[in-house]
This record gives structure tokens, sequence and C-alpha cells, in this order.
């Protein structure tokens, strides 16, 4: 295959950018997307000059390190799939390909195609855990969990905080994010004690660095883990119910 | 050095106990005077900070990814083993400990592993109680799983994201402690060196991998949890940016480096497709629970799987042993599916595979429980190769997937030089030749939850009082000129090939040689070989642009060096035993059939090679392994 790439190259955080046109023949079809920048910059450092900057790790869809807008979509065109799994066989032999960083304020570019995502970090920092210092636990089987509710939370809790969902976004919010990490918790049985604090630190976390939702749904779309929206009616919900609970007055129930 | 591995006295089962109460402890209003600093943010490294900030300890932690998160044990699949006996089918704390040393061809230090067969039940109590979503029985108990080398199901698992879900309650502790500022986090940082005083660790030169900007930085003990080394075969089923630098910088800096050639050739990886391929996928072990593994029997015979009727098949696992059947250990498997592949009975376009096959599974079970224990998996497998596994069987071979040999640490988990603690797959300890499945997550959450958070504080509690060495002092600033030193090295070759094109010669000699099956003459290759790559990369790598930027070639060069001269350590290691054991197959020593062939009288020994700044001639210094509570025996898994 031969295909035609439009990337995004910007030497550094305050540089101007530009997108710059390579073309980029004897691809295999088995080749995943990250291997053709592989390839790519193989030859780009062949010609004296400098290689493409993009982030990726694990290369199987589950370290959430990959993020680029391939054709205006978050890790490309196939629903479900992360852009190191993402192969050449989606593709049509001589294919026009752009390729630029997410698109987002709060992910400033770094270098490329590679942005910060720090801000993520700031959001679970502010509650996205239990606490549960080591040491301090009873018997795994002493909380009984229902399936339905360990499999929901696990549905939530397999986000892999890539940042598509927010490069997707118009308005560039983390709601589907932040409600995945929310409700991984909350909707289990140990999250309860810090259930209306967590929603309540993590979504005015959230608003500090992100845009508001206004409920297009283009995140769900994104996600390569495919979460669902309903997460962040969920979310909402306990965010307005977090603002009549008064955990020390213990008359109320929680 | 005589080694000496500091293990507790009295019976097996006391020694962990009696430890714990012998060690000097730290009081706890004095435990922020003490600074450790920790790099690494994967099971073991995240574990290990978040404990040792929760018991009071100021933690510094390092990570080169821009998120904890992201670390590599995030792409562990299947499980992690533990002897709850939920299973009412005899398991027990000395089961999965004889389990174990078994597994690891009885290369394991007995008391390390008994410690991690006991601490393995509190880690999964720690993970549920961090709201880490295990699978679950309709009743809400705990569901569990089986996994290669084992008899009963002791594996706990979330889906087959298992790493990913352990990984990410290790780092809501950790973000739990930083937003307490117990813990001071360094992201995009990559420690370059370590610092070394009077032998003794007292910190660390990063790189900020964003800026370019090299510091330093000390404390009174310094943690590496830094991963295991398999990318050195450049196809793996590791992370790209997975590297061997932080534990080789350190065995240059006097840490002995133990049994590297004890390395993991995983069964169940998918099979390489062309020569672009930048990594190797794995699919998880589990599947082996369902999934059976056949060739045809016939030499190329070319029809598609499901026209192959059943007496043309050969269940190659099933039928040469009927007791363990698919769940063999990795190392039995892997070398089983070599044999076919060998044999010319491989499958596949490039016939470099072998079937794992779900049909029985689903005309037994139903699609709908497949989909649900598997799906997952069954998705990646979909993406990469472009066929449905629900209809055709997989094609896997093995790959390298762990490495069992690391930094040799003491019962303490200190190595030799004192004040630097290794954890996790960089150390040695556990595993002994061979790692069983769902061990992995299982040693790492143990190194760091049960096992540092009660040792260092041995090490500290004498120290109280003094400053860690500054980093004003002239030790720090040699050590840093050292890292410059060899960065502007770097960028002042201009050579004509890329970093990659080296790590692939270096991948393509130490897999041609010191992969599944390791011989005199291949390993004298590779030895030969090693050092002239190495010395062509040095005049004739080209890495573009500056260091005080983003440079990933630039991190790129680092690691392949550091490759390339670990390379070679591994394949003397490998020369040196001469025996079979576990992952480490010498065809010279083999049985009738074709099974590894141990030299106890010999080499019932952990190698610890000392660094003496010649990679030709490194010193080699033996720590004897007794067995006093399993017998040495042949592995039969028939």
């Amino acid at each position: 295959m031969k295909v035609t790439l439009t990337v995004w190259r910007q030497p550094g955080p305050t540089a101007t950018g530009k997108f710059e046109t390579y073309e980029v023949d004897e691809v295999s079809e088995d080749m995943s997307f990250l291997e053709l920048f592989d390839v790519l910059n193989d030859r780009l450092v062949g010609k004296g000059e400098e290689p493409v900057a993009f982030d990726h790790d694990c290369r199987e869809g589950i370290c959430g390190s990959c993020s680029m807008m391939i054709n205006g979509r978050p890790h490309g065109p196939e629903l479900g799939t992360a852009t190191c799994q993402l192969h050449m066989r989606k593709f049509q032999d001589g294919a026009k390909i752009t390729v630029e960083p997410w698109r987002a304020a709060a992910f400033p570019i770094v270098r490329d195609l590679v942005v910060d995502r720090s801000a993520f970090d700031r959001i679970v920092e502010s509650g996205g855990y239990i606490t549960a210092p080591t040491g301090s636990a009873p018997d795994g089987n002493l909380i009984l969990i229902p399936k339905a509710v360990a499999d929901s939370a696990m549905d939530a809790a397999q986000c892999i905080g890539c940042g598509a969902c927010v490069a997707a976004c118009p308005n560039g919010a983390a709601n589907l994010f932040t409600a995945a990490k929310i409700m991984h918790l909350n909707l289990l049985p140990q999250g309860q004690p810090e259930r209306w604090e967590r929603v309540t630190n993590m979504v005015q976390t959230m608003e500090r660095y992100f845009g508001s939702c206004t409920n297009h749904g283009e995140c769900q779309t994104a996600c390569p883990k495919e979460i669902s929206i309903d997460f962040i009616a969920l979310m909402n919900r306990d965010y307005i119910k977090a603002q009549f609970k008064q955990r020390r007055l213990a008359s109320q129930r929680g | 050095m005589a080694l000496d591995a500091k293990i507790p006295a009295g019976p097996i089962a006391h020694k962990w106990d009696n430890h714990k109460f012998d060690v000097k402890l730290v009081n706890p209003a004095n435990k922020r005077r003490f600074k450790v600093i920790v790099v690494g943010t994967g099971l073991a490294g995240a574990s290990a900070a978040a404990s040792l900030a929760e018991l009071g300890y100021q933690v510094e932690v390092h990570t080169f990814h821009d998120s904890p998160r992201r670390a590599h044990s995030i792409a562990a699949q299947g499980g992690i083993n533990a002897a709850k006996n939920y299973r009412n089918d005899d398991d027990s704390v000395h089961r999965l400990f004889y389990d174990t040393v078994k597994g690891g061809d009885y290369r394991a230090r007995e008391a390390n592993v008994y410690r991690l067969a006991q601490v393995s039940v509190d880690i999964i109590d720690q993970c549920v109680a961090q709201g880490v979503p295990f699978a679950r029985e309709y009743g809400g108990l705990l569901d569990n799983r089986s996994f290669g080398g084992a008899q009963v199901s002791r594996t706990f698992y979330a889906r087959g994201q298992t790493g990913q879900q352990l990984l990410l309650g290790a780092y809501q502790a950790l973000a739990n402690q930083i937003q307490l500022g117990n813990v001071k986090l360094h992201n995009r940082s990559e420690m370059l060196d370590l610092v070394v005083k009077d032998g003794v660790a007292v910190g660390i030169v990063a790189r900020n991998l964003m800026t370019g900007a090299i510091t330093s930085h000390s404390a009174h003990a310094v943690v590496l949890a830094t991963g295991g080394y398999g990318n050195v075969f450049y196809l793996s089923t590791n992370a790209k940016a997975s590297n061997v630098t932080a534990a080789w910088r350190a065995h240059k800096r006097g840490a002995y480096m133990a049994n590297p050639c004890f390395t993991q050739i995983h069964p169940t990886c998918i099979p390489a497709s062309d020569e672009f391929q930048s990594k190797l996928t794995l699919m998880s072990e589990s599947l082996r629970n369902d999934g059976r593994i056949w060739v045809p029997k016939e030499f190329g015979d070319e029809r598609p799987p499901g026209q192959i009727p059943e007496e043309d098949r050969d269940y190659y696992l099933e039928r040469r042993y009927p007791a363990f059947g698919n769940l063999v250990p990795r190392d039995v498997a892997s070398r089983a599916s070599k044999r076919e592949v060998d044999a010319g009975r491989g499958v596949g376009p490039l016939k470099n595979g072998v079937y794992l096959d779900f049909a029985d599974a689903i005309d037994r079970l139903g699609r709908h429980v497949i989909e649900e224990r598997y799906g997952n998996l069954f998705q990646m497998y979909e993406r990469i190769t472009g066929e449905d596994p629900y209809v055709v069987p997989m094609r896997i071979y093995p790959a390298v997937h762990y490495t069992m040999g690391g930094l040799w640490v003491d019962y303490n988990l200190m190595s030799n030089v004192p004040g630097l603690y290794v954890l996790g797959e960089a150390n040695f300890s556990d595993h002994g030749a061979n790692r069983l499945g769902a061990s992995a997550l299982m040693q790492g959450l143990a190194d760091g939850y049960f096992v540092l958070p009660a040792t260092i504080g041995d090490y500290l509690a004498p120290q109280l009082g003094s400053q860690p060495v500054t980093t004003d002092d002239p030790v720090f600033a040699e050590t840093q000129r050292s890292v410059e030193d060899t960065i502007s090295r770097f960028l002042s070759i201009r050579g004509t090939r890329s970093v990659d094109w080296f790590h692939r010669e270096l991948g393509k000699i130490v897999w041609d040689n010191c992969g599944m099956a390791r011989s005199t003459e291949s390993l004298e290759k590779a030895i030969a070989e090693i050092p002239a790559l190495r010395e062509e990369f040095w005049n004739d790598v080209r890495i573009l642009g500056e260091g005080d930027t983003l440079n990933q070639s630039l991190e790129k060069a680092g690691r392949v060096a550091d490759f390339l001269e670990f390379g070679e350590l591994m394949c003397r290691d490998a020369l040196h035993r001469e025996e079979s054991c576990g992952g480490h197959f010498r065809v010279e020593h083999q049985t009738e059939d074709g099974e590894a062939l141990r030299n106890d009288d010999d080499f019932a020994y952990v190698a610890a090679w000392e660094y003496t700044g010649d990679h030709a001639s490194p010193a080699l210094h033996k720590e004897q392994l007794e067995f006093e509570n399993v017998h040495l025996a042949q592995r039969s898994y028939k």
C-alpha cells in the first residue's frame, strides 16, 4: 500500500507548528498505525530529518499512551479501537490521512503529536481513590458484591485514561473520563464512605481544567473502551445528591 | 564479596513472622525524618511508594511515563494468584509455595517464595478494599480460575484486564498520598544513574524527558521497581519503552546482576506477521483453560483448520502431558510449540504458529460464556489479525514475555549495595528459572505492599538523626557529569543508522542464539557478535535533534546502549550455566524425550555477576540454594 500522511509538526510547547506532508510507500496492511509511524520515522532519520514525536508504549490498547487525531477523529475510524490497534488494512491504498495531536486546551502540546495530559492525574488525586491504608483490609469475601454491580463497576473501571473523550468533545470536556473514574468507585460498597466527597471534589477539579458537557455524546463514540455516557448521568445524579448530603449530621441517611 | 541472603533462621512457616519481630523499627513520629526515592510506578513501585508514604516516610517517585498509571503492569491480562482456598480444592500457602518452587525448576530461594505465598492472601484483601473490581460469583463472592502449572483454581481476575485494575488500585493509593503531600511525583523523569558514595546508595540522577534537564536527587534509600529486560530481544510482549537502564546503571555502580539468562518465553502470543512488526502481543494464558492447542498431523496440510478432521489433528500437549494437558507451565508449552513448528507442522501464512482452538468450549459452554470470560482478548486478536477467533482457531506462537533474572537482592529485598532496594520484576528473587502464570502481579504487589514496608526500617533505623548526603556533594556532580557526557556523546556521533536498526539487530542476535534453545556454539557466536554491534552503534548511530527538548531517539539510544552491554552478560550467563532449567534450555542438556535436564550438583546456585569494568570478564559470585522443604526432583507434568 501507499499512503499520504499530513502530520502536525511542532518543535516545542511554545513554537509555531505546521502541517507537513509525507508520502509513505511499501506499507503492509498488517502494520499497525503506529508501525506506519515507525517506518516513516526510520525513513525521516535516514534523510536527516527529525522523527515525529508521538506517545505510545504497550501497543496493545491498554496503557492509554497513544493519542492521535486521525482524519479528525481520536484514534481514527474504527470504533472501540485505540491508535495502536488500528491496522492499515482498515485504510484504502492511496489514502490521504491527516494526523494531529489531541485537540484540547487542557492538553497542551509538548512536541509534534505529544500532549501533556497531567490534568487527568489532578482529577484522580482530588478523590479518585478509596482510602484503605495497606494492612487494614478485611478478608476479601467479607464484602459481598453482587455480580451485576461488580460488572458495572468494571465497565467504568476499564477506562485507559487516553483522553480521546476530551479530544472528541466540541467543548473539550472531560466528563466521560471523570464519570468513569468516579462511578467505578461510587458503585461499589467499598466506595460508599467517601462517595459524596469524591464526586464533589473530582467534579470541581475537572471543571477547573476542562470545558463543560453539553451532551453531544461524541466522547462515547471516540472511547476505545466504549464506555457509556450513562456514567455521566450517574455522576451528575451523585453530584446533585452530594449537595444535599451533610455527612457530619449523623441523623441524615446516606 | 560473600553473598549473604540474610535468610532468617527457624522453620520456613515462621521465618517471616520471626523476621518481622526481629527487624529494627522506626517509630511513627520519626518516619518523616527519612526520605526514600522510588523509581518506577508499576505494581511494585506504586504499591511501595503508597505504602511507605502511608507509614509516614517522605517519598519521592520517578516515572518516565506521563502518568504513573501507564507502567507496563497495566498490560497484564490473566490474573493474580493467592492461596485463599476459596474453591475448597485443597489449596494452601504450602501448596502455592511448592508449586512456585517446582514451577521455577528449583532455582528460586525457598524462604522468599514461602513469604510470597503467605502474603498472597493479604494482597487480595488489600485490593478488594481499594475497590479493584475482581470477578464475582452470582452470590457476590470472589470468583477464581485456573492457570498453568497448578492443579487448583487460585487465580483472581478482573476480566482480561487484571493488571490494569490492580495497577489502578495502586495508582489511586499513590494519588491519595500525592494529594496528602506525602509523595512528590516526578513524571516523565527517567533515572539515568545511581549515585553511590562510599559503597552506599545515596540518590539518583534523572533526566526530565520534556525539557532535557538533568537533575540530582538524594535520599536515605533508593528503591528500583523498574521492571524487566525482555526488550533486549527487541520483539517481545513488553511495552516499547520497557528497558534495563535503571538496573544496568545500578549494576555498573556495583549492584550484582543475578541469573540474567532466566528469561520467559510465553507460549501464547500472536505470531509475527511481517518485518515491520514492532512488538508482539500476548494472548493471556487463561485462554488455555478453554482453548485446545493443536497442529495438523500431516506436514504441509494446507486445508483450513475447520476442514481438518479430529483424526488428522495432533493435540500434542494433551497427548504428551495428560495430567496437566494444555495447562503445563509456560516453558514446557513453549518448547513443545517450537518443536512442532521446527518440525514443519506450523500453521498460518508464515508457518510460524500453532492453533489455539475454542470450538469445543463454545460447543460445550455456549458462545456467551466464552465471550464473558475472554471477550476483550478475542476482540484484541481480531483487531490485530483480522480473523474472528469465534469462527477460526487462533494462531499462537511463543514470545519473550518476562524475565526472572534481575538485580540480586537479599531476603529484605536489598541489593548488595547498601541502601539500594530492588522490587518486582527488576529483582531476581522469587520465580527461579520459570515464572508461573498470574505470579508476577502477586510478586510485584507482595514486594511493594508488604515486604519492603516491613524490611526498610531495619536499614533506616540506625541512621536516625543523619541527613541524607546532599546533592551538593561532589559525588552528585561527578555522576551528573558522566550522564551529561554520555548524552553529548550520543548527539555528536551523527552516524548513518537509526537507533531502532541497532535494537532490531541486537534482538535478532539474542533471539537466534539465546532464545528458546541455546548451545555453546550459539552463545559463543552471540558473545562475538554483540561487542561488534556495540562498537558499530557507538560509531554509526544517528540521533538527530538536541538534548534540551523532548527527544525520543535520544531516550531510546540510552536504553539500546545499555541493552547492547546487558545482552552480552545475558549470553555469558547462559553459557556458564551448563544445565537446562525452566526457561533456560541448553540443547546439550536434555532428557531422551526432550525435557530440560537440570544439574543440581553443580548449578543449584544463583549466579550473581559483578561488573568489573570489562564486559568480557564479569566476576561471578554464587549464592548456594538450599532446599529443605521441597524435594529436588525432575519436574513432571505427565
